[in-house]
């Protein structure tokens, strides 16, 4: 670093960094200590913070209720499938945007987010419709299309980014060698593209996982991942907060650990190309 | 041998303008071409027109006869070597190399041979299970040129291949490029805009100014017989002095123009239909000046650039532009001096009212020479 910095401004900035990664750290925090209350506990004014009588209890219940390892597994299903969908029609998308672009490539780019704006509810009729017509409600395969088509943009937008920051005369130099389009995707850009393509991959698996108004929508039992689970234990069963926390810890637990373990990836690929 | 190139009417357009608006040139077998031409010319457009990077937007380009106008870059069986290099940043030098192999489909123990044999010739076998970031610049570009000779392709096409090395690193891989293309005696096209590259590595320069062949010949060729007032002052470093003035008499045996100051030369070109009085531009190279007591030209020199082996004298005279006279290493002239300088005719060029020369009478007995390279085939 260039400057000098201060004893005085490094306390301050660390403290700082803390309080609010703490901020935003907090609700989920409150939410795994809620799920090892008693339902009294839980309630209690003022809220205890630590101090309280831990219990298992309601993971417990919310195993026996409910099968938690089906919803996990179509989570995993429906975000994994969703993702590599995207993928496998965004990587040849996001190539000719980013190496042979068209006079409109930027109009198509900015119409693709303008998808993103429109609010989901505007077409849950015709989906919903179209769905129950051929069948597809509450089942996996719908429901993995839905989640691809929502988070394409999203996907062919990073991807692009990626592959604007790769230097064209590397594919220009593959072709020289004799590279097919194909090869040249499978053998130079993908490879080359690894972690923005990770990372794309992981942001769009956690906003798979995460979605949940078409999640909730489209499915009741057979397809339904985390999030209906979760939803399972508000509206019906009336405000039991604990058991509530306990099922979206259980929830949130695996994408969490994902994260934690993905997180430098994660940041390289979002910081991808802003230094360089 | 193959690698016979030749491009008829060549044209290129990128929406509504214009790069290259018709190009006839024949490059044959085993020849090393260079294109040179101020930045924005063409003539790194027409080298990947020729690669296959660009599609013609009319004309024809011929290898070997074969209409390739239309083939892939990956069929035309040329190699290309860029500027940045362009090596595959996830595959070792080996990986690099082999790559061109690999994609033709051969078998694993040809391609291990091959490559070990390319990278014995450019030293590279030491550094063959490196990644390319773990490299110089110059090691870098080695392995760019192995991983097009690999290939034994028809042709070479290098763009600006040394632009981002060193000075001396510069020289050095110029060396081996020649040595290269002594070894091989495979068509080479060359795009530089350093034209000390041109003028040592060319059997053939190819002078491109906004999309337009202005000429093309041997080095010694462009030097001694420009054919206008462009490639005049392209070719030769520093470059071409040009005086405005006006025909005297024009006979026979030369133009009489006259010098600023009011002195006469008689420059050995044919007259064709010159009139005295016409305008003209005389064009005299710096090292062909000579400063002398009884010299033609006169002045106050402005600057003195000394490098040692020779110095160059910045002269402005009392009317017309600057000039410049390459002068010995041991020059004595000062900043302020006045010098005179004395002019050789048989030196001279001379260029009419629309910037195109007139032909000299005596033809330098250098002009055609052409390089072992080529006499070989």
């Amino acid at each position: 670093m260039a400057r000098a910095v201060s004893v005085q401004r490094r306390t301050f900035t660390t403290v700082a960094a803390w309080a609010i990664g703490f901020l935003i750290f907090f609700p989920i925090l409150w939410m795994v200590l809620t799920s090892f209350k008693t339902e009294l506990d839980a309630f209690s004014t003022p809220p205890k913070f630590l101090f309280f009588d831990w219990t298992l209890e309601n993971f417990g219940i919310v195993q026996e209720r409910s099968n938690y390892l089906k919803f996990a597994g179509n989570s995993i299903i429906l975000s994994l499938g969703s993702t590599l969908l995207g993928l496998l029609l965004a990587v040849p998308a996001a190539w000719a945007m980013a190496f042979a672009p068209g006079k409109r490539t930027k109009d198509l780019l900015m119409w693709m987010l303008s998808t993103k704006m429109m609010p989901p509810v505007g077409a849950l009729i015709p989906i919903y419709l179209i769905f129950k017509e051929i069948g597809l409600l509450d089942s996996r395969g719908g429901l993995i299309v839905v989640l691809f088509l929502l988070n394409l943009p999203i996907i062919v937008w990073m991807l692009f980014t990626y592959f604007k920051e790769i230097p064209g005369e590397i594919l220009e130099a593959s072709r020289m060698d004799g590279a097919t389009l194909w090869r040249e995707i499978v053998y130079v850009l993908t490879p080359m593209a690894v972690p923005g393509i990770a990372s794309t991959l992981l942001l769009n698996f956690i906003l798979a996982w995460n979605e949940a108004f078409w999640t909730l929508n489209l499915t009741t039992t057979e397809a339904a991942p985390l999030t209906a689970f979760i939803a399972s234990y508000s509206s019906p069963e009336g405000l039991f907060w604990a058991k509530l926390s306990a099922a979206s810890t259980m929830a949130v637990a695996p994408i969490l650990i994902l994260g934690w373990f993905c997180q430098r990836q994660l940041v390289r690929g979002l910081t991808f190309g802003a230094v360089k | 041998m193959s690698g016979k190139i030749v491009l008829k009417g060549v044209n290129k357009t990128f929406g509504d303008v214009t790069i290259i608006p018709s190009v006839d040139l024949e490059i044959d077998s085993g020849e090393f071409v260079v294109f040179v031409g101020p930045s924005g010319c063409g003539k790194s457009t027409l080298l990947r027109l020729i690669a296959g990077l660009e599609d013609v937007t009319g004309g024809k380009i011929e290898i070997d006869g074969d209409d390739v106008s239309d083939v892939s870059p990956a069929k035309r069986g040329l190699s290309m070597v860029f500027q940045s290099y362009a090596l595959y940043p996830h595959m070792s030098v080996r990986g690099n190399i082999g790559f061109g192999l690999k994609m033709a489909g051969m078998p694993a123990d040809v391609i291990r041979q091959k490559v070990e044999k390319a990278a014995a010739t450019l030293n590279l076998t030491s550094y063959l299970e490196r990644k390319p970031r773990q490299l110089s610049g110059g090691q870098r570009q080695r392995v760019a040129i192995g991983r097009a000779i690999v290939r034994e392709p028809k042709a070479f096409l290098f763009d600006e291949p040394l632009s981002n090395l060193d000075a001396a690193l510069r020289v050095q891989m110029r060396l081996e490029i020649a040595q290269l293309h002594e070894s091989l005696a495979t068509t080479m096209i060359y795009v530089t805009h350093d034209q000390v590259e041109a003028m040592t590595l060319a059997d053939k320069i190819v002078v491109l100014n906004a999309g337009n062949i202005e000429q093309a010949g041997s080095p010694l060729e462009l030097y001694h017989h420009p054919v206008n007032l462009f490639v005049a002052g392209f070719i030769g470093s520093p470059k071409m002095n040009f005086l405005a003035t006006e025909v005297r008499a024009a006979g026979p045996d030369g133009v009489t123009v006259v010098l600023p100051g009011g002195r006469d030369v008689r420059v050995p070109v044919a007259a064709g239909s010159l009139q005295p009085g016409a305008k003209v531009t005389l064009g005299v190279r710096p090292e062909h000046l000579k400063t002398s007591a009884q010299g033609e030209l006169a002045g106050d020199v402005i600057v003195v650039e000394r490098l040692g082996g020779e110095t160059y004298l910045y002269i402005r005279p009392a009317a017309g532009a600057l000039f410049v006279v390459q002068a010995d290493g041991d020059n004595p002239t000062r900043v302020h001096d006045r010098v005179a300088v004395g002019i050789d005719p048989e030196t001279c060029h001379l260029f009419d009212a629309d910037g195109r020369s007139l032909q000299r009478l005596r033809h330098h007995p250098l002009a055609d020479t052409i390089r072992a390279a080529q006499r070989a085939s």
